[in-house]
């Protein structure tokens, strides 16, 4: 470990900022080293972004000090954080799809009115700092035509260009493939061995174990605790986080397979653009059984899910839920499926699950709100909606139990119990899930994978779509790895490893 | 006869810019503001006020340049009302639009009859100095407008592509984040693009009532301003094919002046009316089916707003 050098690059004494009644930030004291990776982690909502957004300029601090490398500094924006020496590469990257690779890396820095010399300037930097560091880019390509793994390489030079000595990165590895991430993380392993400060904002502690050197925990925007990472575990972390114990391995039986209730077979997509988006699928989903879709978003797993539940007709090939076929002729509707057992947690919830404005009473019913005990003479009756949503929040643990609480109101994990709560709690033969965790603190993970299991336990054929890896080989008695709309492997549950998954996931056959 | 055809072709371009000349300005104004990112519906609005003040000032002044003067200073308002409307209030940027062109069509009447009892025009500029006059032919009509118009188009090409300026007002119409995150106000360059886009209009204004016409009269723009903008988005937002498009534009104009009571073989007389249509029929026509797909700056139309 490297000497503790005299002067933190980071200090932030006292921290605290409230939006309105929320008191987002409480007091945060901290000290960061420089030249080492720090990772901060905690729950959604727990405020590490906030803590991260007032370091960077983009909030201001209500009270407290930020010290940078010894010397007090008043953040009053981005370009304060910038002229210190911090940068940030936030989730959703800050780069214009239309503009090259260059231009992207100027903008804000352009070096005059005149673009010519900036740019010239820009380049040689940029291949300095390829040969520093091994960023390897092509500056004239267009950000559209970059993968994910490209463009945030191009947000990390933007911030290099800039003379950060401090980068903030948050959750880096959010949308990229376990090969990309384990090329990101070499990076800052560099980056860090050329003296530059790494602060990683995330919630994935298998990645705070690998990469950093030391940790804070944040809980209800105080940290909680510090760790140097040798000396720390992923369920000590995830204690810290939650609060309380959590079991972050889900507890299952294996699997009793029951018959096939869910199949396609050569299922196919072409959107009006003449765009494959699915390409001759055959997949078979047993009751009783998790089959889990692995794969990058964006390689087909979305419009899979809508085929299979109805939102959209397919091009071509069968699928049967519960011995019933639909095809190209005769596609059938969600409330067609829904009929025959089936039901859907779909990936985007906020436009697709619930409705924002909905009271929950409303949105706990929604697609069955013809059902008679709802709606006795075709009018919908209120105090019977009321008492069965109550009912449900009880037993799916929806805080605050509130029926009359705006849907929109609930934080992610909450909104999610409510839907998952909705369509298990009628006890479907096929059930689709989508992300079903994104955006949901570990807590309630753990309740949601909890409900997912005793679910497949009670004869339920599951089909589970996730981009998280750590939840796919958790859950999943088959997991099956989808890339540019191809089924490209399949592998036993209990067996797989991560780096074979990934390296399908990349689009590379099993060797 | 070559004589005779050449200078029938002479007189046709001469005409094409002379009445493409208002429309490559509007275009180009346009073009800023929605490059930025903010909607334009409101140019008509802006070269009617533009048009109206400008035969006003210099009926009363007795100077042309006065005019234009004016013209620019009525539209850069009526630019600032929309920018407070879709920028600073972050409103509905097609309403502030259409709010501008009915406060634009009524104010002009209204202010005219109050000014010149006229029945909303403004008094025949016949006097020397209260127009803008050709400066080297007049029979092409070429006042110095039409150059500046001419002038635009390049200098609008130049500023986006080549000068930082340009490179940030890109960027802001794309992704209005990415520019806020790299230390740049969103706020200050949408009403600087707006502020250019009030200049230009304003000259296309000064040009319809001063230049090509002597005395403004009611609704006088007659859908120039929604033409420009069609120019616009047929030119896919890019300043030299909405150029283009605006030269399409004013030939089918000039085409149709020369068209009127012409007999045409196995049809006879065209009617006016007809020929009269024929610029809007061709921007229906080009805006339903023929621009493919035209890809809007990622961000117009919307506000933006900083997270909580």
């Amino acid at each position: 470990m490297p000497a503790m050098t005299a002067v933190p690059a980071i200090e932030l004494r006292a921290i605290d900022k409230s939006f309105g009644d929320v008191h987002a930030v409480r007091a945060v004291s901290l000290t960061i080293r420089k030249g080492s990776i720090t990772g901060l982690v905690g729950e959604n909502g727990a405020g590490k972004s906030t803590l991260m957004s007032i370091l960077y300029g983009l909030y201001r601090a209500d009270s407290g000090e930020i010290r940078v490398e010894g010397e007090r500094v008043e953040m009053g924006s981005p370009r304060d954080a910038i002229a210190h020496g911090i940068g940030m590469v936030h989730q959703h990257f800050m780069l214009i799809d239309s503009f090259t690779v260059l231009e992207n890396l100027v903008l804000g820095a352009e070096g005059g009115f005149l673009l010519g010399r900036g740019m010239a300037a820009a380049r040689s930097e940029v291949a300095r700092l390829e040969r520093e560091y091994g960023l390897s880019i092509d500056p004239d390509a267009r950000i559209a035509d970059l993968s994910v793994g490209e463009q945030q390489r191009v947000e990390i030079l933007k911030v290099l260009l800039r003379g950060a000595r401090i980068l903030i990165l948050d959750e880096p590895s959010a949308v990229l493939t376990p090969q990309e991430t384990e090329r990101l993380f070499r990076i800052l392993g560099v980056l860090r061995d050329g003296g530059v400060t790494v602060i990683l904002i995330t919630h994935k502690l298998r990645e705070v174990m690998a990469v950093t050197d030391q940790v804070f925990v944040m809980r209800q925007g105080e940290v909680v605790a510090e760790r140097r990472t040798v000396d720390t575990t992923p369920d000590e972390l995830a204690e810290l986080m939650v609060g309380r114990k959590v079991r972050l391995g889900v507890d299952r039986q294996p699997a009793r397979r029951g018959p096939a209730l869910l199949r396609a077979e050569g299922l196919s997509l072409v959107d009006r653009h003449g765009i494959g988006l699915l390409d001759g699928i055959d997949l078979e989903v047993h009751g009783g059984e998790i089959v889990g879709i692995a794969g990058v978003s964006g390689n087909g797993q979305t419009e899979l899910l809508q085929v299979l539940a109805g939102m959209r007709a397919p091009t071509g090939g069968t699928i049967t839920i519960c011995g019933r076929t639909f095809d190209a002729g005769h596609p059938g509707d969600p409330a067609e499926r829904r009929a025959l057992g089936l039901a859907h947690v779909p990936e985007d919830r906020l436009r697709q699950g619930l409705v924002a404005a909905f009271h929950a009473s409303e949105t706990s019913i929604l697609g069955y709100q013809n059902e008679a005990r709802f709606s006795p003479h075709h009018l919908i009756d209120r105090p019977a909606v009321r008492t069965y949503c109550a009912e449900l929040m009880q037993r799916f643990d929806v805080r605050p139990p509130l029926p009359g609480l705006r849907s929109a109101q609930f934080s992610g994990g909450n909104q999610q119990k409510l839907v998952l709560a909705r369509e298990i709690s009628h006890e479907p033969k096929v059930l689709l899930v989508g992300q079903p965790t994104r955006g949901v603190d570990i807590g309630a993970i753990e309740f949601i994978h909890r409900e997912l299991v005793r679910c497949r336990d009670r004869g339920c054929a599951i089909l589970l779509v996730s981009v998280e890896l750590d939840e796919i080989l958790a859950l999943s008695d088959r997991i099956l790895v989808m890339s540019s709309g191809h089924i490209v492997g399949e592998s036993a549950g209990g067996t797989a490893s991560e780096r074979a998954l990934g390296l399908m996931m990349a689009g590379m056959k099993a060797a | 006869m070559t004589g005779d055809l050449s200078a029938f072709v002479f007189l046709m371009l001469a005409a094409t810019v002379r009445t493409a000349a208002p429309l490559i300005l509007c275009a180009m104004g346009g073009l800023f503001s929605e490059r930025s990112g903010i909607v334009d519906v409101g140019l008509e609005g802006k070269m009617l006020t533009a048009a109206f003040f400008a035969a006003a000032v210099s009926a009363v002044t007795g100077s042309a340049w006065w005019g234009v003067a004016a013209a620019i200073a009525a539209a850069e308002a009526m630019a600032l009302l929309h920018g407070l409307a879709c920028i600073t209030y972050r409103g509905n940027q097609v309403v502030s639009g259409v709010a501008l062109n009915i406060l634009a069509a009524g104010l002009t009447v209204v202010l005219g009859n109050a000014w010149f009892a006229r029945g909303g025009q403004t008094p025949a500029l016949d006097q020397p100095g209260q127009r803008l006059m050709p400066l080297f032919s007049p029979r092409a009509g070429d006042n110095i407008l039409v150059y500046v118009a001419l002038l635009s188009v390049p200098l609008t090409w130049w500023l986006l592509a080549r000068t930082r300026f340009g490179l940030r007002l890109r960027a802001v119409g794309e992704m209005p984040l990415a520019v806020d995150a790299a230390g740049i106000s969103v706020g200050w360059l949408r009403y600087l693009a707006v502020l250019l886009c009030g200049l230009l209009s304003g000259l296309a204004g000064a040009y319809l009532s001063i230049a090509q016409n002597a005395g403004f009269s009611r609704d006088m723009t007659a859908g120039q301003g929604f033409i420009a903008l069609a120019a616009i988005i047929f030119g896919k937002w890019r300043p030299v094919p909405a150029f283009g498009a605006c030269l399409v534009f004013g030939l089918l104009d000039a085409v149709a002046i020369r068209l009127q009571g012409v007999r045409v073989p196995g049809f006879g007389e065209v009617p006016v009316q007809l020929i009269q249509a024929l610029p809007y029929l061709l921007t229906m026509f080009l805006l339903a089916g023929f621009i493919g797909r035209a890809v809007a700056p990622k961000a117009i139309g919307i506000p933006y707003e900083k997270e909580p």
